[in-house]
């Protein structure tokens, strides 16, 4: 499009020159300076292909080279280092199990001990409140033969009494205890 | 009509019809740059990669509408 | 010379002598075109030489161009020719530096386009295949020229087909040269002659109201004329590398 637009452009520019026939040449194919451009391309192509070939691109070359270098060597090390730290890492788990599993072991020990000593205190405690119990009874039973032998006088007395009052006449000691013995029996 | 006006009469209508032969590089260009916009709608992930190849397949064929223009330009200025 | 009051897109590619100097009855003046490629070879120098002074590891920015267009010159080679390419490096470096250089500093205002003459163009690609036939003589011998003979062609139709291969090599100089020289040539014509149509309505009186139209079509060829600038030299470089790999692994 460029083209076609450049070329179309010439040749309406063109025409009035033409048109009067005075050629103003086509400097690219103006074969007089032909020689001159050569030359001095030759020059300078020449300097930069010395320049680039000895100097520039060994340079950069090397530059580019060092880094990748670096580059690798790091990542070598970095490699390294993380497969050191996953080995800890490892050992470390291990070291955590095993201290795990030490704790586990020594609190069921505390435990069974504990539990043996709760044992044992408890069968003392009980024996202690056995014996306790033995004497409480043995002592209710006293103290209720006692109140019995009490209640049996207080009976007699009361019997006594209400007789009296009754007949008039007080019981014998021997009338009573019969009485109450056989109510006693039945 | 005398050599010189017929000469130069042959040498605009010659450059004229040179700078057709540039409207068919250009249908050569743009069906290069068509074909690689179709491709790269099917396959988006792989247009990146033939961008440059599309480039210059498209200056290979831009080249010979330039080879036109040079003639035309032939015409004009070198006789 | 151009009639006043036409555009004369032509004049821009006169050679200029600067310093006129005369070897051997040859007129090796210093020209405007010499003159533009010394000034091509000292920035590509520049570069190149003083980006790789510092070597350090993280590039500042001189180090930074240098190294990239290394890589991708580097990368183009490689890609097309593979690791053996490596030892034309430094020529097809050269050469691509140079043309892209010489392209970019053509659009500078009032600069002078080395590659947009013919004879300089064509330097180059003889200088290519020139490049080419030694390597591919020197490294294959005569099996070299196996490249003209495809493989698989039945017996009666070889003749055409070695005619048609030479042909096809014959026009890969023409074509190289033509191909950077007409889009330089091109580009500077339309650039100057749009240029020329916006002074023409300024001048125009009326018409000035339209003047900023083909300014801003200037505008936008320059900027397409900046990417054919390195378009150019890319594609000339990749052609190089395409028939330097044909030099070093010939036939099809």
């Amino acid at each position: 499009m460029r083209r076609f637009l450049a070329s179309a452009l010439v040749l309406s520019s063109a025409l009035p020159a033409f048109a009067a026939e005075s050629k103003g040449g086509f400097p690219p194919f103006n074969a007089t300076t032909f020689a001159g451009q050569l030359f001095w391309l030759a020059l300078t192509f020449g300097t930069l292909y010395l320049l680039m070939s000895r100097v520039a691109l060994p340079r950069v070359g090397a530059i580019l080279s060092e880094r990748e270098a670096t580059i690798e060597s790091s990542l070598a090390q970095a490699s390294k280092a993380q497969a050191a730290a996953e080995a800890e890492a490892q050992g470390l788990e291990q070291a955590l199990a095993k201290a795990k599993a030490n704790a586990q072991a020594i609190a069921q020990e505390a435990r069974t001990k504990s539990a043996r000593e709760i044992d044992a205190k408890r069968s003392a405690v009980e024996k202690d409140l056995a014996a306790k119990m033995v004497a409480a009874e043995a002592s209710i039973n006293e103290t209720k033969a006692k109140a019995m032998a009490n209640v049996e006088d207080i009976a007699k007395d009361a019997v006594s009494a209400i007789v009296e009052q009754l007949a008039g006449k007080a019981p014998t000691a021997a009338a009573v205890t019969k009485a109450i013995n056989a109510a006693r029996g039945e | 009509m005398e050599l010189a006006a017929a000469s130069a009469l042959a040498k605009f209508i010659g450059a004229g019809l040179a700078c057709l032969g540039m409207g068919l590089a250009a249908i050569g260009v743009g069906n290069i740059f068509g074909n690689f916009l179709s491709g790269a709608l099917r396959n988006p992930s792989a247009a990146d990669g033939q961008f440059g190849r599309a480039f210059i397949g498209a200056a290979l064929a831009e080249g010979l509408g330039i080879f036109c223009f040079v003639v035309a330009l032939v015409l004009l200025f070198v006789v | 010379m151009a009639q006043p009051g036409t555009i004369d897109p032509i004049h821009q590619f006169e050679i200029q002598k600067l310093v006129p100097i005369n070897l051997f009855g040859f007129d090796m003046s210093f020209t405007n075109s010499a003159l533009w490629m010394v000034i091509a070879v000292s920035v590509t120098t520049f570069v190149m030489v003083y980006g790789s002074a510092s070597r350090s590891i993280v590039p500042g920015r001189l180090q930074s161009l240098a190294e990239m267009a290394y890589e991708f010159v580097a990368n183009t080679l490689t890609g097309v020719t593979g690791r053996e390419g490596m030892k034309f490096f430094p020529f097809v470096f050269s050469l691509f530096m140079f043309v892209f250089a010489a392209n970019m500093l053509g659009m500078i205002p009032g600069s002078f386009t080395t590659t947009s003459h013919i004879i300089v163009t064509a330097a180059f690609a003889m200088l290519v295949i020139t490049v080419v036939l030694v390597a591919g003589i020197v490294g294959h011998g005569s099996h070299f020229f196996g490249l003209f003979v495809p493989s698989g062609v039945p017996g009666w139709l070889l003749p055409f087909m070695v005619l048609i291969e030479v042909v096809s090599f014959v026009s890969r100089p023409i074509s190289l040269s033509l191909r950077l020289f007409g889009n330089m040539l091109a580009g500077h014509i339309a650039l100057k002659v749009f240029g020329a149509f916006v002074a023409a309505l300024l001048g125009a009186g009326a018409a000035g109201i339209l003047a900023p139209l083909p300014l801003l079509l200037a505008v936008a060829l320059t900027a397409l004329e900046f990417l054919v600038a390195f378009l150019q030299a890319y594609v000339f470089t990749i052609l190089t590398c395409v028939y330097l790999n044909d030099a070093l692994h010939p036939g099809h």
